[in-house]
C-alpha cells in the first residue's frame, strides 16, 4: 500500500468528535474519493493527511515505509488542490506553478522546463504569463491543480475541486480533472459531496457519515450492492419502502410485495428506475404529480407506500395526476438492509 | 520552527515596545498623581479647587458646542456631497478634509489669520474683527479641525444608506423634510453618536490649538501645561492628564462601539 | 426642496471658505512683501529664504525623524499586524485595543507619562530617540490596523496552506504570501505615519529639547515669535509638503480599503 492510514480520529477542543477513528489503505497510482454530506468528516480527513490538522493521539499515517504522521505540512511533499483554490494574487500563473519548485531550491533552468511541462500537460500556454485575477474559474481551477501537481508530489489531495464552479462548466471539467489525474498517473484522494463527481472521477469510493466511514468500494460495487441505508440512500438514490416484513413478504398500505428471502426485523429500499408501471401489479397507488424529463418522466406516487414513492417512466405517454395506477417491484431489485439509525 | 512558534515571535517586537514605551509610563503617570502632598486625595481636590473645577466645566462646554456645531455643518454637507454629483464636487471635498494632516498649532495661526489683530476680519471691520484668542476664536479652531473628521465618518455612513429606503418613503409620499427625519437621521445615527464623540475626545484633549490661542483661556490641556512647566506641580499635571485621558478614551470607547471605526490624526 | 438644497450648498459652501481662505491667506502672506500692506507692496521669496536659514534643520529633522519612524513601525507593526490577523480573538482585539491607547489619550498626557519615567536619562532625553518614541507611539497603531484590515479581507489562512503544501516554512510564507497581499495596507499604512509623524506635535511639544525642533515645534516658536510674513511662508512650506502627502495617503487608503471588499 502507498498511504497506511491508522487509527485516524479528530475531536474538536470543545469536544466535537468531526472524525471518529478510521482506518484506509489507498494503493499506488489510486484514485480514491472521499463522499459524504457537509460535517462528515471527509474535508478534516483530508485536512489531516495533507498536515493541516493533527489527528489526536494514536493516530498514524504511513507513506510507504515512511511515517509522516508527525511531519508538519510543507514537509510532507502531497500536493493539494483547495476549494477556493488558494492561487497566490501577488504572482502569474507561471509563478504559482513554480512556487514549489522554488521551494525545493531547485536550479532556474530545472525549474523553467519543469513549469513548461505541466503548463502544456494542463493546456495552460495561453495563459502563462497572466495574472490570476484575469482567469476564469476554469482556468483557475487548471492552474491550481498544475501548481499542485509541479513539485511531483507523492500524492495529489483535492478538496470538493469542482463545487467553486458554476453547474455547466462543472460537468465538463470533471471529464477533463478525470482525464487530467489518469495521465498524472498519480495516487490522489479527493473530497466532494457530489456522488457523480466521485463515481466519474475515482476507482474506489469511501462513502462517509457521521465522522466515519460507511462503506468503500468502487462505484459499481457500492451502487449494486449499499450495505448501510445510508449508502444505499446517499449514493443510490434509494427511497425507504416502509411497511411491515413478514417473512419473505413486505405489506404496505397499497398492497404486499414478494421478497427474494426472508428479512424480518430489516428494512427494504428501491430505486426509482426499478418501479415499474404495470397492469397487474401488486401494488396500488395514486399519481400526485408528472414531471417530463425529456428521456423519461418522473412520476409521484402516493398510497402505494407512507411516504410518496416515485417512479421513472419511459414511455411515449404517462398516466395524468389524479388517476390509479398499479405497481410492480421485481423481488432481486428491493435492497434488504439494517434499518437506519435516527439520523443517518 | 513552527507557525505557532513563528506566529508569536511576530508579536515580540510589539510586546516590547508597548510595555516598555506605553504600559510602563502610563503605569508612572498614575503613580506619580498620588506622590503629591495630597495622596490620592488629589483627585478630591480637583473637584473642590474652583479654579480647575471652572476649568473642567469651561472645557467640556466648549468641546459640547464645537460637537453641537460641527455635527450640524459636517451632517448637512456630507449629506449634501453624497447625493449630488456635479462638476467641483471631488475639489470640495478635498478642500473639507484637508485639515485631517494640520497640527494643532496650525490649525491655530489659521484662526489667526482669520480673527487676529492682522487678521481678515480685522481688515473688513477695524476695531471689531479680533477675536482670535477668546473663548470665539478657541471655539473656531477646534471647529475646524473637527469638520473633516465629523465628515468623513457622516459620509461613510450615508454612502452605505440603500437609496432604495429614501425612494419607498418617497413612494409612499412623504415629503423631504419627513424623508430626511424618518428615514436619513435614524440610518445615520450610530455614526452621527460615533462621529460626536470624536469631535468631543478630540477638542477635549486638543493641545497644540490651544496652546496657539488660548494663552488666557483656561482649558485643561494648557492648566495641565502651566502645572508641570511653570507650576512645577508634577502630582496635579499627572492627575489631570489621568482624568482627560480616561474621558477621551471612555468617549472614544463609545464611538467604536457604535461605529466600529475612527478617523484618524492631528488636533 | 429647491430651498433645502440651496441652504445644504451655502452651508457646504461657507464650511469650505472657512477652511480654505485661512490657508490661502497664508499662502499669500508668506510670498507678500509686507502683508498689512497686501499684494500691492509686492510679492516676493524673501521670507521663504528667511524661514530656510532659520528653520532647516528642523524641516531635515522632522524628515529623518519621519522616515525612522516609518522604519520602526514597518518592523514592528506589519508582523505584529499578521500574528493578530492569524490569531483572532478576545486577545487580539484585547492587545489591538492597548495599542490604540495613544489614539485616545491627548498626546499631552502621553508625553507626561514618557517625561516621568524616562526623563531623568539624560542621554535618551536629550536624543531625538526620544521623540521617535512619541511619534512611533502615535503612529503605529495605524500601521496596524492599515495592514490588517487588508490581511482580514483575504482569506489567508488559505493562502498560507497553499504555500505550506508546496513546501514553504512559516517564515517563507511570510515574505512569499503575506506582505505581497498586504502590501495595498502597508502603502497606505507607511504614507499615513509619515504624514502624521511629520505634523505631530502634542508629544512632540512636551518631548523636544532647545536643541531638537521639529517642524511643527518650529512652527510654534515662529508663530510666537516672528513677524506673521516668516509664519506664513514656514506655514506655505510644510503645505508643500503636507498636501501631497495627505492626497496620496487618501488615495492609498481609499485603494486599500476597495481591495478589502
Amino acid at each position: 500500500m502507498t498511504l497506511t492510514l491508522r487509527n485516524i480520529a479528530k475531536t474538536y477542543p470543545g469536544g466535537t468528535r468531526a472524525l471518529l477513528p478510521t482506518d484506509l489503505d489507498i494503493a499506488e497510482g489510486e484514485i480514491v474519493s472521499l463522499l459524504g454530506p457537509s460535517g462528515c468528516g471527509k474535508t478534516t480527513l483530508l485536512r489531516i493527511i495533507a498536515g493541516l490538522e493533527t489527528a489526536d493521539a494514536g493516530a498514524e499515517i504511513r507513506f510507504k515505509d515512511d511515517d509522516i504522521t508527525h511531519q508538519p505540512v510543507e514537509r510532507r511533499k502531497v500536493g493539494m488542490v483547495f476549494q477556493s483554490y488558494a492561487l497566490f494574487p501577488n504572482m502569474s500563473v507561471r509563478g504559482n506553478i513554480g512556487y514549489g519548485l522554488k521551494m525545493q531550491g531547485l536550479p532556474r533552468a530545472q525549474i523553467d522546463a519543469r513549469v513548461d511541462e505541466v503548463i502544456a500537460l494542463c493546456r495552460l500556454e495561453p495563459y502563462a504569463g497572466r495574472a490570476i485575477t484575469a482567469l476564469s474559474g476554469g482556468q483557475r481551477q487548471r492552474v491550481a491543480l498544475a501548481r499542485a501537481f509541479a513539485p511531483r508530489p507523492r500524492l495529489l489531495l483535492l478538496d470538493e475541486p469542482l463545487s467553486a464552479l458554476d453547474a455547466a462548466l462543472r460537468g465538463q471539467l470533471r471529464d477533463e480533472l478525470a482525464a487530467l489525474l489518469r495521465q498524472f498517473g498519480i495516487t490522489a484522494i479527493f473530497v466532494t459531496h457530489d456522488q457523480d463527481e466521485a463515481m466519474a472521477i475515482a476507482d474506489r469510493v469511501a462513502v462517509m457519515s457521521q465522522g466515519r466511514v460507511a462503506q468503500i468500494g468502487t462505484p459499481e460495487a457500492l451502487y449494486r450492492a449499499p450495505q448501510t441505508a445510508f449508502v444505499a440512500r446517499f449514493v443510490g438514490n434509494s427511497m425507504p419502502l416502509g411497511g411491515r416484513i413478514e417473512g419473505s413478504q413486505l405489506h404496505l398500505p397499497g398492497g404486499t410485495l414478494a421478497l427474494t428471502a426472508p428479512s424480518d426485523g430489516k428494512a427494504a429500499f428501491v430505486r426509482a428506475e426499478d418501479v415499474r408501471l404495470a397492469e397487474h401489479g401488486p401494488l396500488t397507488a395514486r399519481v400526485t404529480a408528472v414531471t417530463f424529463l425529456g428521456t423519461h418522466y418522473r412520476i409521484a406516487l402516493s398510497g402505494a407506500t407512507e411516504d410518496t414513492l416515485f417512479c421513472l417512466h419511459q414511455g411515449q405517454s404517462a398516466p395524468k395526476p389524479g388517476e390509479t395506477v398499479r405497481l410492480a417491484i421485481a423481488p432481486q431489485s428491493i435492497l434488504i438492509l439494517s434499518p437506519e439509525k435516527a439520523a443517518a | 520552527m513552527s507557525t505557532r512558534q513563528f506566529v508569536a515571535l511576530c508579536l515580540v517586537p510589539l510586546a516590547i515596545f508597548a510595555l516598555t514605551f506605553l504600559a510602563l509610563p502610563l503605569v508612572r503617570l498614575v503613580l506619580a498623581s498620588g506622590e503629591g502632598e495630597a495622596g490620592w486625595g488629589i483627585y478630591w481636590q480637583i473637584l473642590h479647587t474652583p479654579r480647575y473645577l471652572t476649568t473642567l466645566v469651561q472645557t467640556v462646554l466648549v468641546s459640547v458646542s464645537v460637537t453641537i456645531a460641527a455635527l450640524a455643518v459636517s451632517t448637512t454637507a456630507g449629506l449634501f456631497l453624497t447625493r449630488n454629483r456635479f462638476r467641483g464636487r471631488a475639489v470640495l471635498l478635498s478642500i473639507l478634509t484637508l485639515p485631517l494632516a494640520f497640527p494643532g498649532v496650525v490649525v491655530g495661526f489659521m484662526i489667526i489669520l482669520l480673527g487676529g489683530r492682522q487678521g481678515l476680519f480685522n481688515a473688513i471691520f477695524p476695531g471689531h474683527g479680533v477675536f482670535a484668542y477668546s473663548i470665539f476664536g478657541l471655539f473656531l479652531g477646534y471647529l475646524y479641525f473637527s469638520i473633516p473628521r465629523v465628515l468623513l465618518t457622516v459620509m461613510a455612513a450615508a454612502e452605505k444608506i440603500d437609496p432604495a429606503l429614501e425612494e419607498a418613503a418617497r413612494t409612499l409620499g412623504a415629503p423631504s423634510h419627513r424623508v430626511l427625519r424618518d428615514v436619513l437621521i435614524p440610518a445615520l445615527a450610530p455614526a452621527l453618536v460615533a462621529a460626536g464623540a470624536i469631535a468631543f475626545a478630540t477638542a477635549m484633549g486638543a493641545f497644540g490649538t490651544a496652546f496657539t490661542l488660548a494663552t488666557n483661556i483656561d482649558v485643561l490641556p494648557m492648566v495641565i501645561y502651566t502645572e508641570f512647566t511653570l507650576s512645577a506641580n508634577i502630582a496635579m499635571a499627572a492627575a489631570l492628564s489621568v482624568l482627560l485621558g480616561i474621558v477621551t478614551w471612555g468617549m472614544l470607547f463609545l464611538a467604536r462601539s457604535f461605529s466600529g471605526s475612527t478617523i484618524a490624526a492631528g488636533g | 426642496m429647491r430651498i433645502g438644497k440651496a441652504l445644504q450648498l451655502a452651508v457646504t459652501l461657507l464650511a469650505a471658505a472657512f477652511l480654505l481662505v485661512p490657508t490661502i491667506q497664508s499662502v499669500l502672506a508668506g510670498v507678500t512683501v509686507n502683508y498689512f500692506q497686501g499684494i500691492r507692496s509686492g510679492l516676493t521669496l524673501e521670507w521663504i529664504a528667511v524661514v530656510w536659514e532659520l528653520y532647516a534643520s528642523s524641516i531635515f529633522l522632522s524628515l529623518g525623524i519621519a522616515l525612522a519612524c516609518l522604519c520602526v513601525t514597518l518592523v514592528i507593526g506589519v508582523p505584529a499586524a499578521y500574528a493578530l490577523a492569524r490569531s483572532p480573538g478576545r486577545l487580539s482585539r484585547a492587545v489591538e485595543e492597548f495599542i490604540s491607547l495613544p489614539l485616545a489619550i491627548p498626546g499631552l498626557a502621553l508625553a507626561l507619562a514618557l517625561l516621568q519615567l524616562y526623563g531623568s536619562y539624560k542621554g535618551f532625553r536629550m536624543s531625538p530617540a526620544f521623540i521617535l518614541v512619541g511619534h512611533v507611539l502615535y503612529t503605529l497603531p495605524f500601521m496596524v490596523r492599515s495592514v490588517q484590515s487588508v490581511l482580514a479581507a483575504i482569506d489567508l489562512r488559505t493562502l498560507e496552506e497553499g504555500a505550506a503544501t508546496l513546501g514553504a516554512g512559516p517564515v517563507r510564507r511570510f515574505f512569499d504570501v503575506v506582505v505581497p497581499n498586504a502590501l495595498p495596507g502597508i502603502l497606505a499604512g507607511a504614507l499615513t505615519v509619515v504624514t502624521l509623524s511629520i505634523g505631530e506635535f502634542n508629544l512632540t511639544w512636551m518631548l523636544h529639547t532647545p536643541f531638537l525642533k521639529t517642524l511643527p515645534v518650529g512652527l510654534a516658536d515662529s508663530y510666537a515669535s516672528m513677524r506673521l510674513e516668516i509664519a506664513s511662508a514656514y506655514t506655505l512650506i510644510f503645505f508643500v509638503m503636507i498636501v501631497p502627502l495627505l492626497l496620496a495617503m487618501q488615495w492609498a487608503s481609499a485603494r486599500a480599503q476597495r481591495m478589502s471588499q
